[in-house]
């Protein structure tokens, strides 16, 4: 089989999978859902306000999403020893890590992204920033699902490895967050984004290149 | 290979180490002695107050070296990640987990220091300056690898995985700092530290230096004192250790 061959096999396993458990798709966009409206409910309904932050507001919400998830990358794999078959495998492993990663974003960040626009809505945002909220999310959240695949991989042997990751991957989020939240924010008063596009774009760039790498043996150590 | 070669590789072996950090110990704790306490004194007492801080200024001789230390400490650490996961030396492992703590520790004084400093000169306890938010990520960043080192039973593997994350956060750290530069100038517009102007005075200057060195000595030390706690710790079982401690 070869590695391309082998890509598409675990793709279509693990959507396969996530089709098979939708509760499991659908709740952490449910927990999107409701930490933005707990925003408006904790700061105050005053529209002003809501708009200036509803950039910031999103990007934080997706990101706590986009952990919530992670775990599942690796999780259930590892419990049923598929991991340890995909390690004793000839084909490489990064290539397999990445299939996962990209299984895993179009199960948990492309709905977000989906949803995004609805929940922007509700804050008030401009309609000008909708296009550049879309842009900026489907640029970051992958980037968002590589560095947390890092975590996972050097988690996913331990007991209680949900709060370790979010201590390990949240500093390593910033960077997404900033370009993200500050692209929607020029967006909306009117000025130029393809710079901070242009940069979450090269941190996918980095990411997809060199995350699988590390994912892969952070792996092998995890299982060793 | 050559001698130095030979000389680099004896620092592998955990006998050597330990015996040689034990004969250097004395001697860099008494560097250590006289760089901290020309520092201190010429800094806190010999050197003029700045025609616009006044006194306030001295918490630099503090503050700097510990900013410094908290990167310096985290290139050590990923250059000790490396010889440890291509070489699989067991001393690198040790050195880059006893290092961990002093890191914190380090920016975790910067932290402290600079907020005391902001407050008579800003006016506040804290501001999201860009470079104390930077500071205050690699803090988290090495809280992050001593929490997975603790969390990961074997020991082993926790070196590893350890030394993965460093290198890691050694490819982010750049970037999370220009990003949080650039965050800084998006919302605040220029603030209030600004390193430009008149170059610092040698009065003020050499103190700082030697503060630095003390610092680094420092580092040395507690690490090496770490280090050799952790070696005995781990080769409680081979015949050197049970002679060091029998022959005593």
């Amino acid at each position: 089989m070869s590695v391309w061959q082998a890509f598409i096999e675990l793709l279509r396993r693990d959507l396969r999978l996530a089709m098979r458990r939708r509760a499991e798709v659908a709740n952490p966009l449910l927990f999107f859902v409701m930490v933005i409206v707990l925003f408006p409910l904790g700061v105050g309904a005053e529209p002003n306000l809501l708009e200036r932050m509803s950039a910031g507001v999103v990007w934080v919400a997706a990101l706590l999403a986009a952990l919530l998830t992670l775990d599942s990358i690796f999780r259930s794999d590892f419990e049923d020893g598929t991991l340890e078959q995909l390690l004793l495998s000839a084909q490489p492993l990064s290539v397999m890590v990445l299939a996962k990663v990209v299984a895993h974003w179009l199960v948990t960040g492309l709905p977000l992204l989906l949803v995004a626009p609805l929940l922007a809505m509700l804050l008030g945002m401009k309609s000008e920033a909708m296009g550049t909220l879309m842009l900026s999310l489907l640029l970051g959240t992958p980037v968002l699902s590589l560095i947390g695949a890092i975590g996972v991989a050097l988690t996913v042997g331990l007991r209680r490895a949900g709060v370790i990751l979010s201590l390990l991957v949240l500093p390593l989020y910033v960077p997404v967050l900033i370009f993200g939240a500050a692209a929607v924010d020029a967006a909306a008063s009117g000025l130029p984004v393809a710079g901070q596009l242009y940069i979450l774009a090269a941190f996918l760039a980095m990411a997809l290149s060199l995350a699988p790498v590390a994912a892969a043996s952070a792996l092998r150590i995890s299982l060793s | 290979m050559n001698s130095f070669m030979k000389w680099i590789h004896k620092w592998g072996s955990p006998p050597w180490f330990y015996r040689v950090s034990g004969m250097m110990l004395p001697w860099l704790t008494g560097l250590f002695a006289i760089t901290l306490v020309y520092g201190l004194y010429a800094g806190l007492v010999l050197a003029p107050a700045d025609y616009q801080q006044g006194d306030s200024f001295r918490i630099i001789y503090v503050h700097v070296p510990a900013a410094w230390m908290g990167m310096f400490i985290y290139i050590v650490m990923a250059v000790a990640a490396v010889v440890h996961l291509v070489w699989r030396i067991k001393i690198a492992d040790v050195v880059l987990i006893s290092s961990a703590p002093i890191g914190a520790s380090f920016a975790f004084i910067a932290l402290v220091t600079g907020s005391l400093w902001g407050k008579p000169m800003w006016g506040t306890w804290w501001t999201w300056d860009a470079r104390l938010t930077s500071e205050l990520l690699l803090l988290f960043i090495y809280l992050g690898i001593i929490a997975l080192h603790s969390a990961v039973e074997d020991r082993q593997s926790a070196g590893r995985a350890t030394a993965v994350l460093t290198l890691v956060g050694v490819v982010n750290i750049p970037i999370i700092h220009y990003s949080v530069v650039w965050w800084n100038t998006l919302h605040q517009g220029t603030t209030v530290m600004r390193l430009d102007g008149p170059a610092i005075a040698p009065q003020m200057l050499w103190p700082l230096l030697s503060m630095a060195i003390a610092f680094k000595l420092y580092y040395v030390i507690v690490m090496m004192l770490r280090a050799r706690g952790e070696i005995l710790a781990r080769e409680t079982k081979s015949r050197w250790v049970r002679e060091l401690v029998g022959g005593e």
